[in-house]
């Protein structure tokens, strides 16, 4: 993985400096609360419904086991005991208090974390498949352009003042992991048929209140104009996005009002001024940079056949097998994700003991890496085959080894109204119910594959626009309310949910997912017909019908 | 009243005066001109007055590129420091139409937006935020000395292996 260099050390300590004195600042009145907000969030600092909020980034989503470890230690130290993953691979520590927060930041920067640009109206944490530089069907590590965009991003002095936060997401892989096209910039890293690396370029993707599906620019855009052509589309969004009305600031909008054509035209305008200057990425530079992600030396007997046995003798292994290994690309390997849904839980909630428990296993068996997915799980990218049995016990005594990922209740939700000063209704405990409600183990896997989403208001944090469930509650007269959308999926083939019809109340709604599961169970062909291909199929009427009668 | 423009360090007396819209040409001095009045005064103005010009957010400093060579200053107005277009406009006018000038901020200008601004192009700010000018004045210093991009401010230098890093001028290695 990356690690830094003095310059980076150089630039995150002078970051801490220079946030702490702001927070003194800030203190002392020199700067009011207006004048302050932008610069907590650009630290990652929000002011939430109880108290204030750290986000804290991890690039593109990928943490060794010391950072885990400062993680745990940050939950006990100043916060409750746990922390929040997040979908943007992030974690957020939500009872920090401000004046801590320096210190915080200096514990982290002992092992090369930082806060920066995980919030306000710049460009965000940069993320990437979670299954990167292991999954079997990856072409490229996206990794290593990720970790360039950050650089470049970072404290950039033109884009600080955006109108509105900036995402950008890359993936090196066929089957989309990293959801690239609801991104401001989605970036889908491939070969031409000389070997040449480029990205196929994605703009305007965003969820939301106003929900789109990215559009394409370029099919494949050489790999050293990748910062000049991202200044481009960042130097028209911050010329030309829209300022008037927040809600309308993405560049989604600005898409969407001037027309995909016009938009790309602007760029390549842009681009073409600015292509051949000091953005140019030289070779070996990429080289150099690719160079830290180098995949760990495989074993050639990674697989002894234990786990095939010891599956067949522990019916509890083999579903943790079945669900939570995917496959890698060194045979013999395999990527374990680490459930971050336990049946009935928050989903995305760690303990610190849970996360030293995770550090312990990413360091014995893992390679010492870890990722989180934008799912909200975990991940050890890296795993012998035969050490699977040992790892899944390892879980067990943390209470990490739900065998449920991709499954009904590996639901993302939102903080809600448990947390977030927007949010208009519960997602926590709609979430825990539905888990409750699927959790048994032999129904969750009649189920089968099946995303369900849950946000508390409409800015859409918890994606529920592209789930193939999708939930999101709002306010009715004082009461919560749940509007439910089939259909979504943000994947290669994205698309956003239909409303499917009146919304439901807090009591009601589980029960409204339920019903939309067995009408799926009835109707689908075989039971490798998912939930989303059903769908797909049929259409929305039979679900209607199932919820609302054929009145 | 104390000089409200900083520049080359200290707060320093100001030969420039702004004109609205609707306010008269003087005959003689040196005035900052809104860009359409700019643009209509520029041929006409007497030789004794000199003209500068100021860019709103949403001004294209195309518009100026006929006149460049002759001006000696341009301002860029922050109406509301959260408004990141002025950023854009400095860098256009430095490096895509080579502006050497004077390049003042003016307008909602703070201390925390002064490092940014400076490596978009700015040289001179107006400074109103009473805060912002007691750090000024004190020296205080909040920038973070390494940049990870390269960009218009003079003198910044390459660091290390990275195309993009830099490091400012003056900084001790």
């Amino acid at each position: 993985m990356y690690r830094y260099d003095e310059f980076d050390t150089d630039f995150v300590s002078a970051r801490v400096e220079q946030f702490t004195d702001q927070v003194r600042r800030r203190l002392a009145g020199d700067l009011d609360e207006e004048q302050f907000k932008p610069l907590r969030l650009m630290n990652g600092v929000y002011l939430q419904l109880h108290a204030y909020m750290l986000r804290v980034a991890i690039p593109y989503g990928t943490l060794n086991g010391a950072q885990m470890r400062k993680l745990a230690y940050v939950a006990r130290t100043y916060d409750r005991g746990y922390g929040h993953f997040t979908t943007r691979q992030n974690i957020q520590f939500n009872w920090p208090r401000l004046k801590d927060i320096p210190a915080i930041l200096e514990e982290l920067a002992t092992v090369e974390m930082h806060a920066i640009q995980t919030s306000g109206n710049c460009i965000r944490n940069v993320t990437a498949d979670h299954f990167s530089a292991a999954a079997a069907d990856e072409i490229l590590d996206p990794r290593p352009y990720a970790e360039i965009l950050r650089q470049w991003s970072s404290l950039h002095p033109e884009f600080s003042f955006l109108p509105r936060k900036f995402k950008i997401a890359v993936t090196g892989a066929p089957h989309d992991r990293a959801a690239v096209q609801v991104h401001d910039i989605g970036l889908q890293a491939k070969r031409d048929a000389d070997g040449n690396v480029g990205f196929t370029v994605f703009v305007g993707g965003g969820l939301g209140r106003t929900p789109m599906i990215a559009r394409k620019v370029r099919d494949f855009l050489p790999e050293e104009d990748l910062l000049a052509y991202c200044e481009a589309i960042l130097r028209v969004y911050n010329r030309y996005g829209r300022r008037d009305n927040k809600y309308k600031a993405r560049i989604k909008i600005l898409v969407h009002e001037t027309g995909v054509e016009t938009l790309k035209a602007d760029i390549e305008r842009e681009f073409e001024e600015i292509r051949h200057g000091v953005l140019r990425l030289p070779q070996d530079e990429i080289d150099r940079i690719t160079d830290y992600f180098a995949a760990p030396p495989f074993d050639a007997d990674a697989d002894d056949g234990s786990l095939d046995r010891a599956s067949a003798a522990d019916p509890a292994l083999a579903a943790f097998v079945e669900r939570n290994l995917h496959a890698h690309k060194a045979p013999g390997y395999a990527s374990v994700t680490i459930s971050l849904k336990p049946i009935g839980k928050a989903p995305g909630d760690a303990t610190a003991d849970q996360m030293d428990a995770v550090a312990a296993l990413a360091e014995r068996y893992g390679h010492d890496e870890i990722r989180v997915s934008h799912e909200q799980n975990l991940v050890l990218p890296h795993v012998r085959k035969a050490d699977v049995p040992a790892i899944f016990e390892g879980l067990k005594a943390a209470g990490l080894a739900e065998a449920n990922a991709g499954l009904v209740t590996d639901i993302i939700a939102c903080p809600g109204m448990d947390f977030c000063a927007l949010a208009t209704a519960r997602s926590i405990p709609v979430a825990q119910r539905i888990s409750e409600r699927f959790g048994t183990p032999e129904r969750q896997r009649d189920i089968g594959d099946l995303k369900i989403k849950i946000s508390g208001c409409i800015n859409a944090c918890g994606h529920h626009h592209v789930g193939h469930i999708g939930i999101l509650g709002v306010e009715k007269k004082g009461e919560e309310y749940y509007q439910i959308t089939l259909g979504g999926s943000g994947d290669e083939n994205s698309s956003i949910g239909e409303i499917i019809g009146r919304g439901f109340s807090y009591d009601d709604v589980v029960d409204a997912v339920e019903t939309l599961v067995d009408t799926y169970i009835g109707l689908r062909e075989t039971p490798q017909e998912d939930f989303l291909a059903a769908y797909r199929r049929v259409g929305d009427a039979p679900f209607k019908e199932a919820l609302y009668g054929t009145a | 009243m104390a000089a409200q423009l900083y520049k080359d360090g200290g707060f320093v007396a100001d030969d420039w005066r702004h004109l609205g819209d609707d306010d008269l040409l003087p005959e003689a001095g040196a005035v900052i001109l809104p860009l359409a009045r700019f643009l209509e005064s520029v041929a006409t103005a007497p030789a004794s007055l000199k003209l500068a010009v100021l860019l709103r957010a949403a001004d294209d400093p195309d518009a100026l590129a006929p006149h460049l060579s002759r001006l000696e200053l341009i301002a860029v107005d922050f109406a509301k420091f959260s408004d990141g277009r002025g950023y854009s406009t400095a860098r256009l006018l430095c490096r895509r139409h080579g502006f050497d000038g004077e390049l003042r901020a003016v307008g909602d200008v703070l201390l925390d937006q002064i490092p940014l601004m400076r490596r978009c192009g700015f040289t001179a700010f107006e400074i109103v935020h009473a805060p912002t000018r007691r750090a000024l004045e004190a020296g205080h210093n909040v920038e973070v000395p390494l940049y990870l991009q390269p960009a218009e401010r003079a003198g910044e230098r390459p660091a290390g292996a990275r195309a993009w890093a830099r490091r400012p001028a003056a900084s001790p290695v």
